[in-house]
């Protein structure tokens, strides 16, 4: 037994009277510079006429009606309620206390109607296509980043989501094609991400390869290895091998019918719902039961965790394969949704995108969650002003994700804090 | 510091020397034999030939002729062992026309040709792979390559066709202008190293999607780098007086580039193993503690090997649009190279000759692909995938060892 093992420094997260004021600060800050680039909005390019926010969709309970306003008018009204919460913050702060999250949620939705109120002066906004599409587009990064959680919680880390996502959609593509059924494709996807990740697990936790050039390297073996059979083998027979029937959308009674939330919650495909139950089971895993007691040992402190007889490796495997099952099932969202069939690195990078959700969320299965929605409303926003033909270049808002992330891994808002052995390989003795 | 730990041994799989064992000089070339027998250069030629079989049996495997052989190999298994025997030597010997010496050609120009075209591919490969190897000497992970490209990219051709300037002037300040690039975008994942410990390769990667809607958003407006009254992502071709020379007159596509990197290699060289400079970096890679511990300033030792990392790989997205790919800026012009670096760096074990040398080979690789797609219907992509199986068994020496049976790692 060496005495050089890192001893991780505890982060007092219960404390709400000894938070420094310098880390308290940074939200009132945020919160602060955000107002004052909406109001720059405004100030510097004024958008006359009226936005519309169209809410309806026809199945409802009842029908929601269009709303209508003045668009600067309202991006008055907005800066108004933004430079209130922000000084509601302030005032907490210096009474010695934490910014709460609804404030900072609330923050956040009431500067997003401003800024849509804004950049759709004179046309009108579908609200459920814009959040309904979110959601869609965020479901591979939903599934992704909780493959991500799990593996870095238990001390790997994955930059092969991406590798995962990409397989996951080539299988899903063959088997369900041969198989005749999509669910023959999810099964066969959730398999392609679990053996991607069983080659990551061989390399970084039995050889000590880092895990970083293994995640890297499996990213390119991966976009390699399926497009050169999609160039030598789907290419040529695309009825037989690349023609999966796709799963459809299936309203949920009841639930579905409730205005604005029904058809953007819950009228969604299967894979959607499923991604609903993974999010719920992950969390309550990690949190709440003896395994994910192990699972974040094992990533805090695999020396301590060895020493009270967990199997270090063990673990690190069994989460690895859990979190690459996962992880294929969001690649399956490629082939088995609305496009069923598998193009050349389809993913376009996403897996990258899971990855930094999984850092803005800070590692925790439910804000990782948050973040890859908040990404996929981002890159869904982006889509919709432009065919709106907004004055913001979509580039700036599909750049999005990857400021924010860059932002929150320097520390400029919160600390960002990994697992204490994320990354480590672990050798016993 | 004293000029001794000059001497210790740079890597970590080196074996210490055994304090009981009465010191011998076992001779220089004892220890070049047992370097190749056990050390590391025998594991990476193995693996390339691990990876070269793999390959093999992933053309074997979707070939047409071979599965249709294999039904009845039973009855006639002549017929299957010559499918897999053309179906292979047509790949290799396709592989080996595209990347060294034509045969099916007339004339020594054109059938030396291919040679050149794959000095042509190194030389962008040898650059970036140069810019990841020294930021692994730091211990740093460059995975930004990308980013770092086509911000190079775009500001060596913004200055190629902002500026009207004679060819030794123009020519010298669009590549000083693509490494500048470069070597700021890099700079701000070591900056952020420095200032807040955020970790590299997470911010390099984020950098990478940045600088790519930076550059599309550039090159889809007018008046910033779009070609004027098209609606195309890409800006006007370079002009003449920013071209890279051509190395062997206009029949060969080789050009200048080449030459860039043969001297970054040497002055990349000389800063590792020769200047304080490179002596720090090393240090900082081997144990930034220590480093910090012994006077050297690590966070300015981060910064300043992004800069030069960054620089490096902007030569190689110079090289890219001054030289090779002259017709315009787009969004693809770092065709892959800031990842295929990543395994130039890994393959070459970050020392600057081990790079030239990777380079020169996944260079050939990528010459031979096309005329191998072009003879034998092979996509591509099969390159990725042995360039990759390349360096995952390199980094895992020890399944290297497993699979040929070899004695392990010498101990003392």
């Amino acid at each position: 037994m060496s005495t050089t093992a890192k001893v991780p420094v505890p982060v007092d997260e219960s404390a709400p009277t000894t938070v420094p004021l310098r880390t308290a600060l940074k939200a009132p800050i945020m919160l602060g510079v955000v107002t004052l680039l909406v109001s720059l909005l405004i100030a510097f390019k004024a958008r006359s006429g009226k936005t519309t926010f169209r809410l309806a969709a026809d199945t409802d309970f009842f029908d929601l009606p269009e709303i209508t306003v003045p668009s600067t008018a309202t991006v008055a009204t907005v800066i108004v309620l933004l430079a209130a919460c922000t000084a509601v913050s302030a005032l907490l702060v210096g009474r010695g206390r934490r910014t709460p999250v609804w404030l900072v949620a609330l923050f956040a939705v009431v500067a997003m109607i401003g800024f849509l109120a804004w950049a759709a002066a004179g046309k009108s906004v579908p609200v459920i296509g814009l959040l309904g599409g979110s959601i869609a587009l965020a479901v591979p990064l939903v599934f992704g980043a909780l493959g991500g959680v799990l593996g870095e919680r238990a001390g790997v880390v994955n930059i092969a989501i991406d590798g995962q996502l990409l397989f996951g959609a080539f299988a899903a593509a063959i088997f369900g094609t041969v198989v005749g059924s999509p669910w023959g494709g999810l099964v066969a996807a959730m398999l392609a991400g679990a053996l991607v990740a069983l080659v990551l697990g061989f390399f970084a936790i039995t050889y000590f390869v880092n895990q970083i050039i293994v995640g890297v390297v499996l990213n390119v073996l991966v976009i390699g290895l399926t497009s050169f059979l999609f160039g030598q083998v789907l290419a040529e027979h695309p009825q037989q091998l690349n023609a999966p029937d796709h799963f459809e959308r299936i309203p949920i009674p009841l639930l579905g019918q409730i205005p604005v939330i029904g058809p953007v919650l819950f009228r969604q495909t299967i894979l959607v719902y499923l991604m609903y139950a993974a999010v719920v089971v992950v969390a309550w895993a990690l949190y709440r039961t003896k395994w994910g007691l192990r699972v974040r040992a094992v990533g805090e402190h695999p020396k301590a965790a060895d020493t009270v007889g967990i199997k270090v490796n063990r673990t690190r495997y069994t989460t690895l394969l859990i979190a690459g099952l996962i992880a294929g099932a969001g690649g399956a969202t490629y082939t088995l949704v609305s496009v069923p069939q598998f193009g050349q690195e389809m993913t376009d990078g996403a897996g990258y995108i899971a990855l930094a959700a999984v850092i803005f969320g800070r590692w925790d299965p439910v804000r990782a969650t948050l973040a890859a929605l908040l990404f996929g409303f981002a890159t869904n926003l982006s889509g919709v002003l432009s065919v709106l033909g907004s004055p913001v270049p979509s580039q700036f808002m599909l750049m999005l994700p990857y400021v924010v992330t860059i932002i929150a891994v320097a520390g400029l808002v919160g600390a960002s804090r990994p697992p204490a052995a994320d990354g480590e390989p672990y050798r016993k003795g | 510091m004293s000029a001794n730990d000059e001497t210790q041994p740079t890597s970590v799989e080196e074996p210490a020397p055994d304090p009981k064992e009465p010191r011998r000089d076992p001779g220089r070339f004892n220890g070049v034999l047992r370097e190749i027998v056990v050390g590391n250069a025998l594991v990476s030629v193995l693996s390339v030939v691990l990876a070269v079989v793999v390959g093999s049996l992933m053309i074997l495997l979707t070939d047409e002729n071979v599965r249709d052989t294999v039904g009845y190999i039973g009855a006639r298994p002549g017929d299957f062992l010559s499918a897999v025997w053309t179906s292979i030597s047509d790949a290799y010997s396709a592989l080996f026309r595209g990347a060294i010496y034509n045969t099916n050609v007339e004339g020594f120009e054109g059938r030396i040709k291919p040679l050149t075209e794959t000095l042509k591919f190194s030389a962008p490969l040898i650059l970036a792979g140069l810019g990841v190897g020294l930021a692994f000497r730091a211990g740093l992970f460059n995975i930004g390559g990308r980013g770092q490209m086509l911000l190079a990219g775009a500001a060596a051709g913004w200055v190629g066709i902002g500026m009207d300037l004679p060819l030794v002037l123009h020519l010298p300040l669009a590549v000083l202008a693509g490494a500048l690039a470069g070597a700021l975008w890099a700079g701000i994942a070591g900056f952020l190293k420095a200032q807040s410990g955020a970790h590299e390769v997470i911010v390099t990667i984020m950098l990478n999607y940045v600088g790519y809607y930076l550059v599309f958003y550039a090159l889809s407006k007018q008046g910033l780098l779009q070609a004027p009254g098209s609606l195309n992502p890409k800006s006007k071709p370079m002009p003449e007086s920013v071209i890279l020379p051509k190395l062997l007159g206009d029949r060969f596509n080789l050009h200048l580039g080449f030459v860039i990197a043969l001297v970054a290699v040497g002055v990349v060289w000389w800063l590792l193993n020769k200047s304080a400079m490179g002596f720090r970096f090393r240090a900082v890679g081997e144990n930034p503690d220590a480093a910090r511990a012994s006077g050297i300033d690590v966070g300015r030792t981060y910064i300043t090997v992004m800069l030069i990392a960054g620089g490096l790989v902007g030569l190689a997205g110079a090289n890219q649009i001054l030289g090779t790919a002259t017709s315009g800026i787009t969004v693809d012009l770092d065709a892959g190279i800031g990842f295929d670096a990543i395994t130039v760096a890994l393959l070459g074990r970050s020392r600057p000759l081990g790079i030239l040398a990777a380079g020169l080979l996944f260079g050939g690789l990528k010459a031979g692909s096309f005329s191998m797609a072009a003879a034998e219907g092979i996509p591509v992509e099969i390159v990725l995938v042995i360039q990759s199986l390349i360096v995952l068994f390199i980094a895992a020496p020890p399944l290297v060892r497993a699979i040929f049976r070899l004695p392990k790692e010498a101990t003392a």
